[in-house]
């Protein structure tokens, strides 16, 4: 080992932190950071400088420096690319030696990756594109309490998407009505119902009276069309003593599925509450209020695809990922690309839909992918082609809205859906004949054609904010 | 708007997961779904269950799943045998994917009155 010396003040970061001919390890591990740095200040040193930030450095040398190995826990900076059709930002590749991070704490992950570096002067913008974590890291985190597999064994559902919807209007109803609204859409067909994000416990509604009528509504439900149900029941709280004595009453209930605001709640919350159902056989449904805070602006803050994985392993059945046909923000490609992300085993990079790196997730159980907000019949055709079997789709207004009411408005979401996945298995090209398979489908159902003339004209077209960077 | 008499009413029943909400499939159309099932890979395998029972997650299997069978006719006349031997009990169309460990396809084939 070289002999170094103090030498105090100052270096470019570039010098210790840039190291272009740096072959990553299998256990690094990797981020993709998009870097808008300030005029002036060169790509590798900009680079350097949030490796450095993230990882081991400080602004200045330190004699302390010299009492560690730095070469062994420091970040790298090993690869620049250009941001395609745009000129003022680029592409830094950090590799993180597995070292720096605590076993099975995304906490630890993310305050290191998105902590103080983000509010560096030397960068105006920066965002955190994609994380490779590596297998060893990966092993060390609980993961999804069920996953898919065993959600399905348990709902005893195959072959077919599941069908939702949060409870409209979503503030406001008394609890035995609230209750009301989930068994019309759960004997219709639904699947499942929701509590909305923002249903917790207020003075309209406490949690405990919505526990109590909501279980009555889908344990009869449930006896009557002889199908499982469930309603996801919201158990996030102001602590995790509350959040955890809901969770306990939601399980004396019999509820098999209750749900929780991962990035509002935290990740600390959010992995001991996975870590209670997995003990508890109890399924978890993972909404992301105020994603779009930390993921929609194309420079700065971090991308979806990652806090996707970082569910994934601090713990989830279900986890929003956007329509991209509804009311909500969503590429098409980027979507389908974090959607991979969270229910495969191994998803190889592909930069057509936003992937950086190989990620290998080993037996991790998959997250059911969760499409909601301001879908309908209209739309299931293409929702069914881009989420698969795989996926919770969610109808809140689209059931609700119907002129005859929830249960009406639940049989129409089902006959459609149906209707598309025995079209689709017979080969036919859904999205190209979504009119004719509906049409067709409502033959059956006057249900479904109530719904399609209520809905015929509503689309939600307008131009995607944060779109994948191509030239 | 809605009227009270131009609104129609959803009555429930009993349902029997994918498929149920749509009319009873044809013969060809089940030979559609079972292609679906090879296409994919899976072993088609048949369950039955007295309606009365049908809530259970276990059903008697008819046979045993019809491990590397790919002549969609030999599973359709299977279909046929186990309903002339249990005329009063549900028949499911099962597809076992056993690289997802799972039913990759799962749907009533004859619905017992």
């Amino acid at each position: 080992m070289s002999i170094k010396t103090y030498d105090a003040g100052v270096k470019d970061y570039a010098l210790t932190y840039w190291t272009p001919d740096y072959v990553p390890l299998d256990s690094d591990l990797l981020a993709c950071f998009k870097i808008t740095a300030q005029a002036n200040v060169p790509r590798e040193e900009a680079a350097a400088a949030v490796a450095a930030e993230s990882s081991t450095g400080t602004w200045t040398n330190v004699w302390s420096d010299l009492l560690t190995d730095l070469d062994y826990y420091k970040g790298r900076a090993y690869r620049i690319e250009d941001v395609p059709g745009d000129k003022e930002s680029f592409y830094a590749f950090i590799a993180y030696p597995i070292d720096l991070f605590e076993e099975g704490s995304i906490v630890n992950v993310l305050t290191s990756l998105v902590g103080n570096v983000f509010g560096f002067k030397a960068v105006r913008h920066l965002r955190l594109e994609d994380i490779r974590f590596p297998l060893h890291y990966v092993k060390t985190c609980g993961g999804p309490p069920s996953g898919i597999q065993v959600e399905r064994d348990r709902m005893d559902k195959y072959g077919r998407p599941f069908l939702g919807a949060t409870v409209k209007p979503k503030l406001g109803l008394s609890a035995k009505n609230y209750g009301r609204a989930v068994y019309e859409m759960l004997r219709g067909g639904l699947d499942f119902t929701k509590d909305d994000e923002n249903v917790n416990s207020q003075p309209f509604m406490r949690w405990q009276n919505r526990f109590e009528f909501v279980s009555e509504a889908v344990s009869k439900a449930q006896r009557e069309t002889g199908e499982r149900k469930g309603h996801y029941l919201n158990v996030t709280a102001p602590t995790c003593e509350e959040m955890f004595k809901r969770a306990e009453f939601a399980k004396e209930c019999g509820a098999p599925i209750i749900m929780h605001d991962f990035l509002t709640g935290g990740f600390t919350a959010n992995t001991s509450l996975a870590n209670w159902c997995r003990d508890n056989g109890m399924l978890l449904h993972i909404h992301r209020a105020m994603h779009a805070v930390i993921d929609r602006h194309p420079k700065h803050g971090i991308h979806f695809r990652v806090l996707a994985k970082c569910l994934r392993l601090s713990g989830g059945d279900h986890l929003h990922t956007g329509t991209v046909v509804g009311k909500l923000e969503g590429d098409r490609q980027s979507t389908l690309g974090f959607v991979d992300a969270i229910r495969e085993s191994f998803i190889p990079e592909d930069r057509a839909r936003g992937l950086f790196f190989d990620q290998d997730w080993g037996g991790m159980p998959g997250v059911m992918a969760v499409a909601s907000g301001g879908i309908h019949v209209w739309h299931i055709p293409a929702l069914v082609t881009i989420f698969g079997d795989d996926s919770v789709l969610q109808f809140g207004g689209g059931t609700q809205g119907h002129p005859w009411g929830n249960a009406a408005g639940a049989a129409a979401n089902r006959v459609a859906t149906e209707a598309c996945v025995k079209a689709r298995n017979e080969g036919v090209e859904i999205e190209k004949n979504a009119r004719e398979i509906l049409t067709e489908a409502a033959r059956h159902s006057p249900e479904l054609a109530s719904a399609m003339e209520t809905w015929k004209e509503i689309k939600f077209e307008f131009d995607v904010v944060d779109k994948l960077d191509v030239g | 708007m809605s009227t009270a008499n131009s609104m129609g009413d959803h009555a429930t029943i009993g349902r029997y997961e994918t498929f149920s909400y749509l009319p009873p499939l044809s013969r060809d159309e089940i030979l559609e779904q079972i292609l679906y099932i090879l296409d994919n890979g899976w072993n088609a395998s048949l369950e039955h269950e007295h309606p009365s029972t049908a809530f259970d997650y276990y059903w008697p299997m008819w046979k045993l799943p019809f491990f590397g069978e790919q002549d969609p006719n030999v599973i359709l006349a299977e279909i046929e045998a186990c309903r002339r031997a249990y005329p009063d009990h549900h028949v499911r169309l099962v597809g076992y994917d056993n690289y997802a460990q799972s039913k990759g396809h799962s749907f009533l084939v004859y619905r017992a009155l």
